[in-house]
């Protein structure tokens, strides 16, 4: 009997990441992700590994960045605000190369907001929110199995790409209960060796990690480095499409925009209105290639978020006026229902 | 007797071994290091006692000490 | 005759980067030669700050990296948290410390991580030219008190041990100073007694180090030490500040 279990969202991204062999969490209270560094105190300590809750979630990235550097999978969960406090200790893995998965449970933003779902934050995640250049991969799930699934490979990718590795999802998704597999299969990664470590140069030479590039040009060469990276990452690209091939619309979500949207097509579809989707799991790397293919034949696209409009601009930067690209948006916390979705497509036919 | 070696072209001219060493038998030297210091240089009386003054306070640990 | 002092194998031929007559030469010495005197060159990871120590990793023999500015205690504690039986220990400047990293510093040392603190007070930024620091004594003049820092609006100067020894997971702070043979000496016993706390388990140890900055204070090497004698010493009193090892 497969094992299944009624878990939380942000409980099954603990679980997975145990399962993954994450050895260190680090957190602070913020809601909507309070119950997974609750979970997380009990369970890593049971398991003999670490936890702390620290002082702050820049100290938290900051102990990602250390267990790192030891070779160990370290990762830290926050919401909106307290992301946007880890961006420069993401930056500095990223530039130190270091992998580490790093779970945004978005709340509304800017600012203090408020503390239900939302999807503000996916410029800050997919541009790398904080200074220079560099990118995290995104990982974008809209269900709770496959945030369990996720977290797992989440962990995988991180070590294949000696980079973090950033999941989004956001206050509904981490607080909704849905059926977990806990053998469900789980894509596993080809992972080049810890060669890189730092726990003391017993058996080698000494070695440092740092992000400083001071000789001439060393910097310069470092970025075009990190630029290989970033483009091999799409390889790795995930992207989900539903009824596509006859659609005379398509609509474009992740996460929990995706289920409303899945919600709608079906109501659609039984007016007779011919509703695909695509939902990209990756959000860094983006499915370019699904919806390139989708204006072969559809010429009209309703991206629909919960914010002020950001994958939008993706989207339109790859169709590229090919077809029409429309928006739908609820932001501060605003969750759309499958109706208003529906309205928006007979309105845009 | 004790005597120091200092590696004129890795010292900077600080001046501090030449206050630290209680019988002064250190002085900064006239000529120029490859990089426009002057640096200390040891006039090798016999009074020095090996006591490593000198090298306590040599910031680039250029002095070594011989006893 | 036997040669009896000379660059330890945990230090580099690098030639610094530091000015003449600064004080973190001396200091990255005493910490590199009391390294291969406790032998665990082999298994030390040190975590430089952002500051003129941040090449370290080019002058000590040993596995370094480099913390963002201000988080080495963090850094510091995740690897120590997943490598207990590493040696593991910051290198920070006041700034780093007790500026942008007081949040780190307080609640590494309260979780009482075992983990060594090496904190560097010059009284100054050094790497960015001289501005104002948590240490910088009332009247001193920066580049950012160039009238002297008067305390009505930048406050007075951080006694670093004295603030963390109420601290329950703080094991162990003494405050020395790099001015002259003597003092460099007791430096080094202060830093050896700090690593042992480390390896003997029993908690946070801090060694805060008063050093000199003759390039961002305008005062060559040999009035620098003045300084510190005179003014930094009677604010930052030297001596064991707290021992429960």
């Amino acid at each position: 009997m497969a094992k299944r279990v009624l878990m939380k969202g942000n409980i099954a991204i603990g679980e997975g990441a145990i399962k993954a062999n994450c050895k260190a969490y680090f957190g602070y209270p913020i809601t909507p992700q309070n119950d997974l560094t609750a979970h997380m105190s009990k369970r890593m300590v049971e398991l003999d590994r670490v936890f702390i809750q620290s002082e702050s979630e820049i100290a938290a990235i900051n102990m990602v960045f250390g267990a790192a550097l030891t070779g160990a999978r370290a990762m830290t969960s926050s919401s909106s605000p307290g992301i946007s406090l880890k961006q420069e200790g993401i930056s500095y893995m990223a530039g130190c190369e270091l992998p580490g998965v790093i779970l945004n449970v978005q709340r509304g933003g800017p600012g203090l907001g408020n503390i239900s779902g939302a999807q503000g934050d996916y410029f800050q995640a997919t541009r790398g929110g904080g200074h220079g250049d560099y990118r995290t991969l995104v990982l974008a799930p809209d269900s709770v199995q496959e945030m369990y699934d996720l977290v797992q490979e989440a962990f995988d990718l991180a070590d294949k790409y000696r980079n973090p590795v950033v999941i989004l999802i956001d206050g509904v998704l981490g607080q909704m209960m849905e059926p977990v597999d806990l053998e469900h299969d789980v894509k596993k990664y080809k992972l080049p060796p810890k060669d890189w470590i730092l726990d003391g140069c017993k058996t080698r030479e000494p070695r440092s990690i740092q992000s400083l590039y001071m000789k001439e040009g060393a910097l310069e060469e470092h970025n075009w480095k990190l630029h290989e990276k970033y483009k091999k990452m799409k390889q790795d690209i995930k992207c989900e499409t539903q009824h596509v091939d006859d659609a005379e619309i398509v609509l474009v979500a992740f996460g929990i925009s995706a289920r409303v949207c899945k919600s709608a097509m079906q109501l659609a579809r039984k007016e007779g209105i011919k509703v695909g989707l695509i939902r990209p799991i990756t959000l860094f790397p983006f499915p370019e290639e699904e919806i390139l293919k989708a204006t072969e034949h559809v010429k009209k696209f309703l991206v629909v978020e919960m914010n002020l409009g950001q994958m939008v601009e993706d989207v339109k930067l790859i169709i590229n006026s090919k077809a029409d690209v429309h928006f739908y948006g609820r932001p501060g916390g605003g969750l759309s229902s499958q109706e208003e979705i529906v309205n928006e497509i007979s309105r845009i036919l | 007797m004790s005597r120091i070696t200092i590696d004129k072209e890795k010292c900077k001219g600080c001046g501090l071994c030449v206050l630290a060493c209680p019988k002064n038998l250190i002085v900064m030297s006239d000529e120029f290091n490859k990089k426009g210091y002057h640096p200390a240089s040891f006039s090798s009386g016999e009074d020095c006692t090996g006591c490593g003054f000198c090298f306590q306070v040599c910031p680039d640990v250029v002095i070594e000490v011989f006893k | 005759m036997k040669k009896i002092l000379f660059k330890t194998e945990a230090l580099k031929d690098t030639v610094m980067s530091y000015c003449p007559g600064c004080g973190h030469g001396v200091i990255h010495r005493l910490v590199a030669e009391t390294i291969d005197e406790l032998g665990i060159r082999e298994k030390t990871i040190g975590i430089a700050p952002v500051g003129c120590a941040v090449f370290a990793y080019d002058y000590w023999n040993f596995d370094v990296t480099e913390a963002a500015h201000g988080r080495p205690p963090a850094v510091a504690t995740g690897i120590k948290r997943v490598l207990p039986d590493r040696v593991v220990f910051t290198y920070q400047g006041d700034g780093d410390l007790i500026a942008i990293g007081t949040a780190e510093t307080i609640h590494a040392a309260n979780r009482g991580e075992n983990i060594t603190v090496i904190f560097v007070n010059n009284c100054v930024y050094g790497m960015t030219g001289g501005q104002m620091a948590p240490t910088t004594l009332i009247g001193q003049k920066t580049t950012t008190t160039p009238f002297g820092r008067d305390e009505k609006i930048a406050g007075y100067p951080i006694r670093v041990c004295e603030l963390l020894s109420s601290l329950g997971g703080v094991t162990y702070l003494e405050r020395v100073a790099v001015t002259d043979a003597k003092n460099i000496i007791k430096a080094k016993r202060a830093i050896k007694k700090a690593f042992q706390v480390q390896l003997d388990k029993k908690g946070f140890s801090l060694v805060e180090v008063l050093s000199s900055c003759p390039t961002d204070w305008g005062l060559n090497p040999q009035e620098a030490i003045e300084y510190i004698e005179k003014n930094m010493i009677p604010y930052f009193p030297l001596g064991v500040v707290k021992d429960k090892s």
